[in-house]
């Protein structure tokens, strides 16, 4: 029996000690109405010789081809050691540290965790992290609702330089509570947030504005001047970002000339040492300032003392949860992606501040690369002026779903198509490279670019 | 277990780091073009080490950790399976952490075939009609339920459905997920054999009921009896039947919610399906529906057209869709580990867990009794868990439930479920799952009576437990009153 210890001896003494004759004695309390016929619609078991084989087969129909797509999942080196250490099944198979004195080491290491995310962004506390980068802009904008005290519409702006996933994902779990979710259109020469465009929202009641640095089409936005033209309208501050580039860039909690920062910093946590995977499992970061951690949603784990005077760490503030407050609690959340957040905190802590740097400014050298190589290509240039960091979009001079489908059977994965998302930018694609690309990667890609539009061309 | 272990950062030096793991070194003029008032100043908090004292902390921190690869975790209401191997190394394959979620579908024809198999698959062992899998946890997937339940209503103009019915020893996620719904909160009483107050609940149902979330078995550890009885009573009133799937395991392959009158259920995969708990996440929480609120299911799914080819459905094939809810599909890798696991026990498999998690559960029961414990619930069967309740202990021996938790620590097992379900006082919540042999119930059975002795020859050693862990208890309200939430270095 599959992962089922029991001899037939076992059996019949346990039968034996209940009292019963059969297993299915066991279930009489249940009508006889309902219970199952078959399960034809289940096959039959594999063992594990034969699931090795069929996922292995499975595997192969998937491909390893050559991904220049960001837009949200970043492919970085990750350490052998990360994943070495993040899947011993004691953390593997540990649960919740409920329990704090069976659970130091989980508690430990989401403390350090905590150290880590608030120093990189710049702020005071963090939590211990939240489904993914789109649910946690859901999340902080639920948690400015709540620490804005000067504000009651419940109207959030997001830009339109915000991941357009990352929008849905609020609407879909924060509309239900009336939060509404305001489009700010960009500024199409620099493709960032035009000041102009926020004027009109002066003078009306705002809960808080989402500011993605970089943004959605890797444009570095202005930061401190929509962080001082938010905090002079008594708006919250929701920053959004890439936690590799915060290692070059200014982190939110030093945004803006006042000295007062982002309110709330979220962002997708998975370029810190967590695979592509498909979108998931990732893992969204939280961090704000200590006047506004109670408001915060999601664990937190605080350092103390035992009985004995020995340091000890526990999940605290926990009467901001839904297992104490029920129905009042500050969000439904309970698990957070604990081990997503070992593997980043083990890569954190290999990578350390200078090899982040490095990664980030590696990244930033190769997407230039990419950006300049391609746009050295007839018919192909950059749709934005300005500074960007890892991505960019480029615009074709035609249609792009048949060149970046041709390019995906020459093995390339060629960036994402806008036309969808962006119509407004014409034939557009978000392009990505971080340091896994080499110059020959970039060179393959403009060569077969050129295959791919003779191809299309032909067809 | 180990003695306590450092911060990372007091292992810190400046200029120390595992080189070879980083990439080369651009020169500055790479970053020459960031302007500067957009540029970081000072390097973060992070620590210098090289790989091997990174791989030695987090290890040993490893080593502080129950877990269920090292000890006996009977966590009632989390299922605290064994995680196989096999399931975390074929979702590791290279090919599928390498898949980028945006790669197009004839780069991802091996994953979608997993995940519209897996689709199928839960849809079968619950008796629904339509699953979507990109529910991150089980709270998750409970908000997509009551989403999709206010969206059936609201389609229909049905607009005063606003209240969810929940008994009072549901799961601390059900009335918050509700009001994170945008609905209003009605909590029914169960009796004493714990199964549902129907006058209770007629009187609560009408025109306001949006619907009423129940674990089936409940949170007591006992089946809803009159299951029927409850469905026929919420659907005549307008409501709908949500399935919270936490004790899931209890009834695979021997009930299934769709055929208990459920339109909507969601599953802990990270239970009932064996993906691991990480210390906390990543879960998964697919949902099922009947027929009537499949146009309101979460994007993305997985459809297949002719010749097999798998494409991903979105909202312009789900227009009612309550939406999206992770920034791609959700818990990929987690949802590719329960497909193994489900493959590797198929369709006799599954019957199999349901029968020797109720076994273990009422051969543990029967035992604990016999050494004089007291069950919540004497004249019910054990689901795949029971509560033993130490009232009569608290009292006569002033010996608590959490000492008794930590004691069990001493004696190399994770503690049951404590002080919950809330109306049960001095509750241990015990769930041995069916991956636990006899032998190890047997110790469990023989620590319990052990304790017990103890707490009446010498209850401050148990009240003064753990002994032997790295830690003694900890000051909580230390913890929340005088908050240190992060490391600092001394000046």
């Amino acid at each position: 029996m599959a992962f089922i210890p029991h001899t037939s001896a076992d059996v019949e003494s346990m039968l034996a000690t209940i009292g019963v004759s059969s297993i299915e004695q066991l279930f009489d309390e249940i009508p006889a109405s309902l219970r199952v016929k078959s399960l034809d619609g289940v096959p039959v078991a594999l063992n594990e010789m034969q699931i090795g084989r069929l996922m292995s087969e499975r595997a192969r129909a998937d491909g390893h081809p050559l991904c220049f797509i960001g837009a949200g999942a970043y492919e970085h080196h990750i350490p052998a050691a990360v994943w070495a250490v993040t899947t011993r099944g004691e953390f593997y198979s540990a649960y919740t540290p409920y329990q704090a004195e069976a659970s130091q080491g989980t508690l430990q290491l989401i403390y350090e965790y905590q150290t880590m995310m608030a120093s990189l962004t710049g702020m005071e506390v963090s939590n211990a992290s939240l489904y993914d980068g789109a649910s946690a802009v859901a999340e902080a904008s639920l948690m400015a609702v709540r620490a804005n005290r000067k504000s009651k519409s419940l109207r959030i702006l997001v830009p339109r330089t915000v991941n357009p996933q990352y929008r849905r994902v609020a609407v879909a779990t924060a509309g239900n509570q009336g939060l509404r979710f305001e489009d700010v259109p960009f500024a199409t020469d620099g493709g960032v947030i035009s000041l102009d465009a926020l004027k009109k929202f002066e003078g009306e009641d705002i809960t808080a504005l989402v500011i993605q640095q970089p943004n959605f089409f890797g444009q570095l936005e202005d930061v401190d001047a929509l962080t001082d033209w938010a905090h002079a309208h008594g708006i919250f501050v929701i920053a959004s970002v890439n936690p590799t580039s915060l290692a070059l860039l200014k982190p939110p909690g030093e945004w803006g000339t006042t000295g007062k920062g982002a309110d709330i910093v979220v962002g997708e946590g998975q370029p810190l040492g967590v695979p592509l995977s498909s979108g998931g499992p990732y893992f969204g970061f939280m961090t704000t300032r200590m006047e506004y951690v109670r408001q915060m949603p999601g664990r937190i784990v605080g350092r103390t003392v035992d009985l004995s005077g020995r340091e000890g760490f526990t999940l605290t503030l926990q009467a901001r949860e839904q297992h104490i407050r029920r129905a009042k609690a500050t969000s439904n959340i309970c698990t957070n992606q604990g081990l997503l957040v070992t593997a980043a905190t083990i890569y954190m802590s290999v990578m350390g501040p200078v090899g982040l740097e490095r990664t980030a400014a590696a990244s930033h050298a190769r997407a230039q690369e990419l950006v300049s190589a391609l746009t050295a290509v007839k018919g192909v240039r950059r749709a934005f002026a300005g500074p960007f960091f890892h991505e960019a979009v480029v615009l074709f001079d035609r249609p792009v779903a048949p060149i970046l489908a041709s390019l995906a059977s020459r093995g390339i994965l060629g960036g994402l198509d806008l036309s969808e998302l962006y119509p407004e930018l014409g034939y557009a694609v978000l392009v990505c490279a971080t340091e896994t690309k080499t110059t020959s990667d970039i060179q393959s890609y403009v060569t077969a670019l050129g295959e791919a539009s003779a191809a299309v061309r032909a067809a | 277990m180990r003695a306590q272990e450092k911060v990372i950062f007091e292992y810190s030096h400046p200029g120390r780091g595992a080189t070879d793991q980083w990439p080369q070194e651009v020169p500055p003029s790479a970053t020459a073009d960031l302007p500067q008032h957009l540029k970081r100043g000072k390097r973060p908090l992070l620590p210098e080490v090289s790989e091997l004292e990174a791989v030695r902390h987090f290890t040993r921190l490893s080593q502080l950790n129950f877990s269920i690869d090292t000890h006996f975790y009977p966590l009632g209401s989390c299922t605290m399976k064994y995680n196989p191997k096999a399931c975390n190394q074929y979702a590791m394959l290279p090919e599928f952490l390498g898949r980028h979620p945006l790669a197009p579908e004839t780069h991802g024809q091996g994953f979608l075939a997993c995940m519209y198999e897996l689709q199928e698959m839960l849809k079968e062992v619950t008796g629904m009609q339509a699953v979507a899998l990109s529910p991150m946890a089980g709270a998750h997937g409970e908000f997509a339920g009551v989403a999709m339940i206010r969206a059936y209503h609201r389609s229909r103009g049905d607009l005063a459905r606003n209240e969810i019915i929940v008994p009072e020893a549901a799961h601390g996620t059900n009335p918050a997920t509700a009001t994170m719904c945008g609905c209003v909160v009605r909590e029914i009483p169960v009796n004493e054999e714990g199964d549902i107050e129907l006058d209770a609940l007629k009187a609560v149902v009408g025109p306001n009921t949006a619907g009423i979330m129940l674990t089936n078995p409940s949170t007591l550890g006992v089946f809803e009896r009159r299951i029927e009885e409850v469905a026929r009573i919420v659907h005549s009133a307008g409501g709908l039947l949500y399935y919270d799937g936490a004790n899931l395991n209890a009834i695979l392959g021997k009930v299934r919610p769709g055929d208990m009158g459920f339109d909507v259920i969601h599953m802990n995969l990270h239970k009932t399906f064996s993906t691991p708990h990480g210390g906390g996440g990543p879960g998964a929480g697919a949902v099922g529906v009947s027929a009537r609120l499949r146009p309101f299911l979460p994007t993305p799914i997985v459809g297949v057209e002719e010749g097999n080819r798998y494409r991903w459905l979105t909202e312009k094939d789900l227009p009612q869709s309550i939406g999206r809810l992770s920034g791609f599909m959700g818990n990929a890798g987690v949802l590719l580990r329960a497909y193994i696991y489900m493959r590797m026990l198929g369709r006799e498999g599954m019957s199999q867990v349901g029968e020797f998690a109720t076994l273990n559960a009422n051969y543990l029961l029967t035992r604990l009794k016999q050494a004089g414990f007291d069950a919540a619930y004497p004249s019910r069967r054990a689901s795949h868990e029971f509560i033993v309740t130490l009232k009569r202990q608290a009292r006569e021996l002033d010996v608590t439930t959490m000492d008794f938790a930590k004691r069990l620590l001493d004696h190399g097992f994770h503690a049951p479920t404590t002080y919950f379900p809330l109306l049960v006082p001095e509750c241990l919540l015990i769930e041995p799952t069916e991956t636990e042999s006899k032998d190890v119930l047997d110790q469990f059975v023989t620590a319990m009576t052990q304790i017990l002795a103890e707490a009446q020859q010498e209850p401050e050693r148990v009240t003064s437990a753990p002994h032997t862990m790295p830690v003694r208890r900890l000051d909580d309200v230390r913890a929340a009153k005088q908050l240190d939430l992060r490391w600092k270095p001394t000046a």
